[in-house]
C-alpha cells in the first residue's frame, strides 16, 4: 500500500544527513564532554561548533542557547524557570488559550504553586491581540509566553509586536518555536523576545532533542539541578548526538526554507481547492492569508466526526491528524478550536494535514483522489449531514 | 494499540463495512440520542410489525466505535420481539464487538439509549392512536 504521511507537525523523519551526523556519537566518539583526557575533548568541541552554529543560524549568542530534551523541557524551564526566578517580583503570568499543552500544563502547575495566570483571548482565526496583551500586564507580571506559529491551525503570532509590548513593561518575553523554528525565518537579533523554545523532531532531527534561547540576564532559574552541564543552566551529561543532530537538522532546514515555504504555499492551495471543488460544506479552521504557515492546513468536514476519517484514510495508508479525541465519558474537542470560538460539531470534524520536506506532489494528487470519497460516504452515514 | 490502531479486527469490520447503514423507508419508530456538539448522535429507525423488529436501520455521526456500535445493535436486534430487544444492553452489543477499548465503551451506550428512545416514541404514537 502507498505510504503517504501528512503528519509533520507531530513529528518528521529524520533526514539522512542527520543521521549521518549523528552516528559517529554513538560510534568511536562516545567520551564524556566534561572529561579532560582527549577522549572527552573530541566531544566537547563538536559540541561547541554545533552550538556556534545555531547560534550564527538563529542570530544569537553562543552563550544564550541551552540544549534540552526537546521543546517540552525549554518551555517548562521558560514558564516555571523565570515565574520561580522572579517571585519577590509578583506571582502573575500571561499566556494563550491555544499555547501547546508543555506551556499550559506549566502554567496549570504555577496556578497549583499559588501563581496567577491570565489566559488571553484569541479571535476567531486565532490571533492574539497586542492591545489585551498591553491591558493585562499588571506591576507583579513577570513573564509571559505566547507561541510563534501554532501546531494545530499553522497560525502565526505577530511575536515582534507582542515582545515589544512585554519588554516596554519591563515582562519577560518568551515564545514557544517549535513549530516555526527552522521553518520560517528567525533572527533572535530583531525578534525581541528573551526565551525562546525550540525542537528538533519537527524539523526531521532526532526526538527527545531541543533548545532554548535565554537571552543574557534574564533572570531565571534551572529546574534540573546537579552537575555543571549547559553553564549550569540545565545538569545531566549531554545527548550529544541528538545535540549534533539538532543542529544538522537546523542548517539543512535553514538552507532549504526559502524552497519548501514555496512548495507549502503550491501543496496548501492545491489541496485546499481540489478539495472544494470536489466538495461542499468544508471549512478551513485559521487565517487562509499569509499569516499562516502554509504547511498545516486545518479542515473541518461538516456533519462527520474526524476519528473517522482518520481511521478510514490510515485504511488508505494515508496519515494525518485530528483535533479532537472521543476518549472518555465527554469528548473534548481541541481547546484550540473552541478557544477560537469555533463551534463543537464543526470542531469535532477537524482533521489536520501538515506537509513536511519529503512530502511529494504525489503525496498530494493521491490525498485529492482518496479523501473526497471517504468524506461522501461518512457523511451518507450520518443523521447530521 | 496495535496494527489496527485502538480497535479489534471485529470492530474495524463493522466500521469499514457497516451493516443496516441508512434511513429506513416506512420506519415506524425512530429514537435519536446525543448530538453532534457531545461528539457523536445516533438515529436508529425500526420498523416493527406484529410485535416482531421486522427490520432496522441507522444514521451515525461520531468516532469509530459509535460506528461499529450502531452496526452491531442493528444485527443484533433484526427478527426479534419488542420484548427481547427490550433487554438488549451496551454491554451486550461491546461483548459482541469483541470489547472496545475502555475509554470508547461509552459509544455502545449510545447504542441501548436510541433503542430505548425508539421504543418510547412507539409506545407514545401508539397510546395516541388508542387514545
Ligand atoms: C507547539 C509545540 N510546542 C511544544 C511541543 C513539544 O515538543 P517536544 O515534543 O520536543 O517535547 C510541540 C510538539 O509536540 C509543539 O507542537
Amino acid at each position: 500500500m502507498r505510504k503517504t504521511y501528512l503528519d509533520n507537525n507531530a513529528t518528521t523523519p529524520l533526514h539522512p544527513k542527520v543521521l549521518e551526523a549523528m552516528l559517529p556519537f554513538y560510534k568511536e566518539l562516545y567520551g564524556n564532554p566534561s572529561s579532560i583526557h582527549h577522549f572527552g575533548r573530541e566531544v566537547s568541541g563538536a559540541i561547541a561548533d554545533a552550538r556556534h552554529k545555531a547560534a550564527d543560524l538563529l542570530g544569537c549568542d553562543v552563550s544564550e542557547l541551552y540544549f534540552t530534551s526537546g521543546g517540552t523541557e525549554a518551555d517548562n524551564l521558560a514558564v516555571i524557570g523565570t515565574a520561580f526566578a522572579n517571585s519577590e517580583k509578583g506571582k502573575h503570568v500571561i499566556t494563550s488559550p491555544i499555547e501547546h499543552h508543555a506551556v499550559l500544563e506549566a502554567c496549570h502547575f504555577l496556578e497549583k504553586q499559588g501563581y496567577e495566570v491570565t489566559y488571553l483571548p484569541v479571535d476567531s482565526k486565532g490571533f492574539v491581540d497586542p492591545d489585551e496583551l498591553k491591558k493585562a500586564i499588571r506591576k507583579d507580571t513577570t513573564v509571559v509566553s505566547i507561541m510563534h506559529i501554532n501546531n494545530e491551525t499553522g497560525v502565526v503570532q505577530d511575536i515582534p509586536a507582542l515582545a515589544k509590548i512585554a519588554k516596554e513593561s519591563g515582562v519577560y518575553f518568551h515564545t514557544d518555536a517549535v513549530q516555526s523554528a527552522g521553518k520560517v525565518p528567525i533572527n533572535l537579533k530583531e525578534f525581541g523576545v528573551d526565551m525562546l523554545s525550540a525542537s528538533a523532531h519537527k524539523i526531521n532531527g532526532p526526538k527527545g532533542t531541543g533548545l532554548i534561547y535565554i537571552k543574557k540576564g534574564t533572570r531565571i532559574q534551572r529546574l534540573a539541578h546537579g552537575g555543571s552541564h549547559e553553564s549550569g543552566m540545565r545538569a545531566g551529561t549531554e545527548n550529544v548526538a541528538g545535540m549534533i543532530g539538532m543542529v544538522k537538522a537546523l542548517e539543512i532546514s535553514c538552507e532549504m526554507m526559502d524552497s519548501e515555504l514555496e512548495k507549502y504555499g503550491r501543496y496548501s492551495s492545491k489541496l485546499w481547492d481540489g478539495l472544494n471543488e470536489k466538495l461542499s460544506d468544508i471549512v478551513l479552521n485559521g487565517p487562509a492569508d499569509e499569516r499562516r504557515l502554509k504547511n498545516t492546513l486545518n479542515i473541518s468536514f461538516k456533519g462527520i466526526e474526524s476519528e473517522a476519517i482518520l481511521l478510514n484514510l490510515d485504511m488508505l495508508g494515508i496519515g494525518v491528524a485530528s483535533g479532537s479525541a472521543c476518549s472518555s465519558g465527554s469528548t473534548e474537542p481541541s481547546h484550540v478550536m473552541l478557544a477560537m470560538g469555533v463551534k463543537p460539531e464543526i470542531a469535532r470534524g477537524s482533521v489536520r494535514i501538515s506537509f513536511g520536506k519529503f512530502t511529494t506532489d504525489e503525496d498530494i494528487e493521491y490525498t485529492l483522489e482518496q479523501l473526497p470519497p471517504v468524506i461522501e460516504r461518512l457523511r451518507k452515514m450520518s443523521p447530521v449531514a | 494499540m496495535g496494527a489496527l490502531g485502538p480497535y479489534n479486527e471485529t470492530v474495524m469490520e463493522h466500521f469499514s463495512n457497516p451493516r443496516n447503514m441508512g434511513e429506513l423507508d416506512g420506519a415506524n419508530a425512530v429514537g435519536d440520542v446525543g448530538n453532534p456538539a457531545c461528539g457523536d448522535m445516533m438515529r436508529l429507525y425500526l420498523k416493527i410489525e406484529d410485535g416482531k423488529i421486522a427490520d432496522a436501520k441507522f444514521k451515525t455521526f461520531g468516532c469509530g466505535a459509535a460506528i461499529a456500535s450502531s452496526s452491531m445493535l442493528t444485527e443484533i436486534i433484526k427478527g426479534m420481539t419488542i420484548e427481547e430487544a427490550k433487554k438488549v444492553t451496551n454491554e451486550q452489543v461491546n461483548e459482541q464487538l469483541g470489547g472496545l477499548p475502555p475509554v470508547k465503551i461509552h459509544c455502545s451506550l449510545m447504542a441501548e439509549e436510541a433503542l430505548k428512545a425508539a421504543f418510547e416514541n412507539y409506545e407514545k404514537e401508539a397510546a395516541k392512536k388508542a387514545s
